[in-house]
């Protein structure tokens, strides 16, 4: 098995190289970015709107044991069960501990990013339960075995071709290309599994202390109808997501869709406060929320990187990454890819493992310019460079250093790269482009810059 | 121990430590004031509304003409009931499902069409072979075109979601501004006790997960309609 970094590579040389690949994630990217520039620009001052987003989800998460407290106690008011998980492991335990207790067969999940992180699908699978994917999009991946691509759009390297040859084969359908009559396919089939489901699942966008709520954010009204119908509900959310007040929705809701599809606002975006209450007809008649750490708390521990934890899952930085728009979201090898992924991913997985991450990335600063709250992705980036090289130094660039460090301080020896530079460069023809060229992976794909016919000092000296 | 004191430990030393303010990137002048909470000044940030109530039901007309929602706004009950009637003989109606209340009960009688009743214990699979749901609402917001409803007001979690058609029923001073509005009346009216599900409905249900393409009725309404009387 090779290494998280190995495959990287391996995987990154595929696909910068597959035209294809390439036009379809250009081409919702593009639609994408039409979409957000407009409804950013409806904003009356929207720089204003995401200064406020930061400080408002830094006060939760630097207050984060208070408001914790808050949501317990008012969710628990109401009669919903609350959860805690430290691990992805004890998660997995408590949700399949529901499903047993309620001899629940099938389960619908709604989009939950969480679910992924804890691998739900494959342990609920494990222990014979059928589970369906609701979303559009997870409900494709899911058919095709693989993990989402993106955290917002999960479908976005597929065609519609390739969506209808998959639902010709694992549906039965024989629908056309048609991308209106492939939803109608899928809504079909989910229709169904709604009523008839033991457990309804769900991820969450935003909790609030202050009233003990789960806000779910969605454009299908799969959410809403996995929330309305099953008689168990299971929500399963990091213990970042807490905001202080109901009202701070007001800029977070707008501010989510404007960076995560470029929409005002979503189609459906629900505030649960509980399960079925006294009076009410439908609803859960029980509600499990799940809290999970999963060494969120390491990173919180991280003074630096804590406003890692600020994020709110948009995926506008993988959007604009350059990184992720050569290489694609299934090459990290991670739930959460792009510079989000990049940052938080060693912190929650091992820096060591992981650290490549953040040397795949040109550092433009996209990223930290786009997050609506204004986490400093391409500095954490190099944060993460300098405690992987300190945890860890490299021998080959410490020897690298040494002898420039050596060289540079001896004029002697200085004044000898000139001349051999220039003898380097007319041998170097004969290697090039082969395994012997020292210069090989520069030169694969690129051309060596061209040595000056003489150095500063030889021209300073020669000067008439 | 338990888990959550486990955690509770663990975040409480993480936080002994202080992080720095969020950044600016070098940016500097746009702080929201430091007097209550951040997001407190909402309205002065997020698009424009307009301060008469023209203004808010124009804007409100033009989100939901974008949205692919429907509105008709009737200047009293008579013109709502021919409205109504309209709509139920082009769609071909034949059983709607609604909850009580003073505008849905009129609405019913009106259509003189079964219907299923989602405010006493109903079967899931009678509503969703209804043609429409109609409901009323808590809001309609002018800022971004969305229905507020609550499963007090809007006869709980399944009827505005699972019939094929959603249809509200709101009256004029339903029309707030902005979303900063909306949630004032939450807190208004509901404080003391919140309904289990509030939901702002913006449009009809929508993907766009094959190729970034716009198609309504992904799961949810693939029609939603919105009188205003």
């Amino acid at each position: 098995m090779s290494s998280p970094s190995q495959q990287f590579t391996e995987q990154a040389e595929v696909l910068t190289h597959d035209l294809r690949h390439r036009d379809i994630v250009q081409t919702a990217l593009r639609k994408y970015e039409v979409v957000r520039d407009k409804s950013r620009g409806a904003f009356q001052d929207y720089r204003s709107a995401r200064q406020a987003a930061a400080e408002t989800k830094w006060e939760a998460v630097n207050h984060l044991d208070k408001y914790l407290e808050q949501l317990t106690k008012n969710l628990e008011a109401r009669g919903t069960k609350v959860h805690w998980a430290t691990t992805g492991e004890q998660a997995r335990e408590i949700i399949l501990g529901i499903i047993r207790e309620k001899k629940a067969r099938s389960i619908v999940k709604s989009k939950a990013m969480t679910s992924e992180e804890i691998h739900l699908n494959h342990a609920l699978e494990h222990e014979g339960f059928e589970v369906v994917e609701s979303d559009l999009g997870e409900f494709i991946v899911q058919l095709r075995k693989e993990a989402p691509y993106h955290i917002v759009f999960p479908a976005m390297h597929l065609t519609r071709g390739d969506i209808k040859e998959l639902f010709n084969r694992e549906l039965k359908s024989t629908s056309s290309d048609n991308p209106e009559e492939l939803t109608m396919v899928a809504r079909r089939v989910l229709r169904q599994k709604y009523i008839h489901a033991d457990i309804g699942f769900t991820g969450a966008n935003f909790a609030i202390a202050e009233t003990g709520m789960v806000s779910i954010t969605e454009n299908e009204g799969n959410a809403r109808l996995t929330a309305a119908l099953p008689k168990t509900m299971i929500t399963l959310l990091g213990i970042e997501k807490v905001l202080p007040r109901l009202e701070d929705l007001a800029l977070f809701l707008p501010l989510l869709a404007t960076s995560g599809t470029g929409q005002a606002l979503t189609c459906y975006n629900t505030m649960y406060g509980g399960p079925r209450q006294p009076g009410e007809t439908d609803g859960p008649e029980e509600w499990h929320v799940v809290l999970l750490d999963n060494r969120r708390t390491e990173l919180l521990a991280d003074p630096e990187q804590r406003d890692a934890l600020h994020c709110i899952r948009c995926g506008a930085c993988l959007n604009v990454c350059p990184i992720f728009r050569n290489v694609g979201g299934h090459t990290y090898g991670t739930t959460y890819s792009g510079p989000i992924g990049s940052v938080i991913t060693p912190h929650l997985r091992g820096l060591q493992d992981w650290k490549h991450l953040s040397f795949s990335s040109s550092l433009c600063g996209a990223c930290s310019e786009t997050c609506p709250v204004k986490i400093d992705l391409a500095h954490h980036l190099l944060q993460n460079r300098r405690n992987a090289s300190e945890q860890k130094p490299s021998f080959w660039w410490q020897t690298g250093f040494r002898m420039f460090s050596f060289i540079f301080n001896r004029p002697a020896l200085y004044k000898l790269i000139g001349p051999l530079g220039r003898i380097g460069q007319k041998l170097h023809p004969l290697v090039k482009g082969t395994k012997l060229d020292p210069a090989y992976s520069w030169t694969k794909t690129r051309e060596a810059p061209k040595i000056a016919p003489q150095t500063f000092k030889e021209y300073w000296r020669n000067r008439s | 121990m338990t888990e959550r004191e486990k955690i509770f430990a663990r975040i409480r030393e993480a936080l002994t430590v202080q992080a720095p303010l969020p950044g600016h990137h070098g940016e500097t002048g746009h702080r929201p004031a430091s007097n209550g909470a951040p997001s407190a000044h909402a309205r002065e940030w997020l698009p424009p509304t307009g301060d008469s109530f023209e203004d808010q039901l124009a804007r409100f007309r033009a989100n939901a003409a974008d949205l692919k929602a429907t509105f008709y706004l009737a200047n009293n009950r008579d013109e709502l009931a021919k409205l109504l009637l309209e709509l139920r003989d082009v769609e071909g109606w034949k059983k709607v499902a609604s909850h009580g209340g003073e505008l849905t009960d009129a609405a019913c009688k009106t259509l003189a069409l079964p219907v299923c009743r989602t405010d006493q214990p109903f079967d899931a699979s009678e509503l969703e072979a209804c043609d429409a749901g109609i409901t009323e609402c808590d809001a309609l917001v002018a800022q971004t075109g969305s229905v507020l409803v609550t499963n007090r007001s809007a006869g709980g979690r399944a009827l505005s979601v699972l019939p094929p058609h959603h249809v509200v029923i709101a009256r004029r001073d339903q029309l707030l501004r902005d979303l900063p509005a909306a949630f004032e009346l939450l807190k208004k009216k509901y404080a003391a006790n919140y309904p289990s599900m509030i939901s702002f409905i913006t449009g009809p249900s929508r993907t766009g997960d094959i190729e970034r393409i716009l198609v309504l009725g992904a799961h949810g309404p693939k029609k939603l309609t919105i009188f205003c009387v």
